[in-house]
């Protein structure tokens, strides 16, 4: 559900750019999620079919990088995928850590004609 | 012909600088605000109604609740001595927005008030991406929803500066290991202030309506 906000973010953002560099088509939206985002590609792919009807980005191609959860050590600085439930450390064993990659949500680019 | 466009734009860019917006109208009127978060049936609602009946006389407190549809929780707020009382109904959207916000607080006369709860939609998956421009995000977690929603919900409970742990009063009946909870929030967010309390019994209510009074304080 919380795809629709941000299906809408992602058209509003797209025709911005597209109209700015006076394009007549967008033909593909290249968007970067992170793991750790929440985000469901075919959720917004659903709500991008019907709300991206009748403007220029109708039937875009919505292309979707995911970028891996990384957290690093607040202890020693090790950067890891965090695997292990519990979110220890593999390099020094402790607990407690921030988030480095993996929660971003951006359009990173379009391709137009 | 075709062309790449490089954009690199956050797509929550639109919400984040509405919600900065709200910041300052909130900041201008020396506002002290906050966002509650949690799962449905966690006790947003009931934790609202606790502060107010402990906050009356001494501070002025506006609320605003956001539900799918209803007043009932509005309802609740003012009866437990909110000065003011809004209700948002979403019509179906699972969290609240910078938008939805803007709109209540055009229905408040922002300086009459020291404290503004905001009580989000009951979810703990979006809510953490919409930034409201409150000044601190509370989540609460109940011991019936087990230990292990820390490692499930990273996003929720990273961002977030106070986490209640309400329903205690229950502990000896469900399993629930706090130490396993307590090291999934230290993993993320290390400096969080944790409020364990009942919202049934009362316990543990005043070191939380201190944590309260003392950024109202200081706004």
């Amino acid at each position: 559900m919380h795809e629709l906000p941000v299906t809408q973010s992602i058209l509003k953002i797209a025709l911005h750019h597209a109209e700015k560099a006076s394009a007549k088509k967008v033909l593909a939206l290249n968007i970067v999620m992170g793991e750790l985002s929440s985000m469901v590609d075919d959720s917004i792919q659903f709500y991008w079919d019907i709300i991206a009807k009748d403007t220029i980005a109708e039937n875009a191609v919505l292309r979707f990088r995911r970028v891996p959860a990384e957290l690093q050590c607040l202890s020693c600085a090790e950067t890891y995928h965090p695997l292990d439930s519990e979110l220890i450390c593999p390099k020094c064993g402790n607990i407690g850590a921030r988030i480095i990659a993996g929660d971003e949500i951006l359009l990173e680019s379009i391709d137009v004609e | 012909m075709s062309q790449n466009i490089p954009v690199v734009e956050n797509i929550l860019n639109a919400n984040d600088r509405l919600a900065e917006e709200n910041r300052a109208r909130l900041d201008a009127a020396s506002l002290f605000s906050i966002n509650i978060i949690a799962s449905p049936g966690a006790g947003k609602t009931s934790l609202i109604e606790q502060t107010l009946s402990r906050l009356n006389g001494k501070l002025r407190v506006a609320t605003v609740d956001g539900d799918i549809a209803t007043t009932l929780d509005s309802d609740r707020a003012a009866a437990a001595g909110a000065q003011a009382s809004i209700q948002i109904n979403t019509g179906g959207d699972c969290h609240l927005d910078a938008v939805m916000l803007r709109g209540a607080l055009d229905r408040l006369e922002l300086k009459q008030f020291d404290l503004l709860i905001v009580e989000n939609v009951g979810n703990l998956i979006c809510p953490a991406n919409f930034k409201l421009g409150t000044h601190k995000t509370v989540l609460i977690a109940s011991i019936p929803e087990g230990d292990d929603k820390p490692y499930k919900y990273p996003g929720a409970y990273c961002g977030v500066d106070a986490l209640i742990i309400n329903k205690i009063d229950l502990l000896p009946y469900v399993p629930f290991r706090m130490g396993y909870f307590q090291r999934g929030v230290q993993a993320l967010n290390p400096s969080v202030a944790t409020f364990p309390l009942s919202c049934r019994t009362g316990e543990g209510i005043e070191a939380w309506v201190g944590w309260l009074i003392q950024h109202v304080k200081c706004t």
